[in-house]
């Protein structure tokens, strides 16, 4: 079963992992996308994650459906976090098992790509020096003048 | 005849209209770029949107090009940075 869903709530690996594998699948992969401690060299206290709700559990799901294809198996979990996060906490967790490494690897890769270039997701970072900002994002393709 | 949309503001664009939403009448039809145009002619802050910025109509990302309707949803997407 194919499983993606935008959360509020702390992310544990383990139960996303737990979504997958099959006994037909040798290659079992977990992608965690972790909150740093800096950013063009300076120093991040934490972040705050902002989503267009609706349409990036709609988006996430056409995402997690494309890479099953690449896949070729329906095991695939992604789990995208919003709020405030500290250094160190789970914003993204993808886990995909299949039954040779190759489709997982790319699979997996893709997920975590397309969910760079489209999910319409923007991060707040907090700097040490009390500071704030937008982080500088991408523009998803199709719109605007991209 | 005139049609109403609903505009949603994310992010840095929220910061910088100081609002997450707002309704505009717009001719029959409209399309995102005619949009676009009406927000930027109120002046500041909304001369300070992009000419060009990547939107959504109800929730499908579309080009400046598309048609708008009666009652479309149409967000404002600052370049995105999830992950």
């Amino acid at each position: 079963m194919i499983h993606s869903r935008i959360v509020r709530n702390p992310i544990a690996p383990s139960e996303v992992l737990a979504r997958v594998g099959h006994p037909e699948d040798g290659a079992v992969l977990l992608f965690l996308g972790v909150v740093r401690d800096h950013a063009d060299g300076r120093s991040v206290t934490g972040m705050r994650y902002e989503c267009y709700e609706e349409m990036a559990e709609e988006v996430l799901a056409e995402i997690a459906g494309e890479a099953a294809l690449r896949l070729g198996t329906d095991r695939l979990a992604v789990v995208h976090r919003v709020g405030e996060l500290a250094i160190g906490e789970t914003s993204v967790a993808i886990a995909v098992s299949s039954p040779h490494r190759g489709e997982g690897y790319d699979a997996s890769r893709f997920v975590i790509e397309e969910i760079k270039k489209r999910l319409p997701v923007w991060k707040h970072e907090h700097y040490a020096d009390g500071a704030s900002a937008w982080v500088e994002g991408t523009v998803p393709p199709g719109t605007g003048g991209a | 005849m005139a049609l109403s949309v609903q505009t949603l503001f994310f992010a840095a664009y929220r910061d910088l209209l100081g609002t997450s939403t707002l309704d505009v009448e717009l001719p029959e039809g409209a399309s995102v770029s005619d949009l676009v145009v009406t927000l930027r002619a109120r002046g500041a802050p909304f001369d300070a949107l992009p000419e060009e910025p990547a939107v959504a109509v109800n929730r499908s990302y579309a080009p400046m090009g598309r048609s708008l309707a009666e009652g479309d949803e149409v967000a404002f997407i600052p370049p995105v940075a999830g992950g």
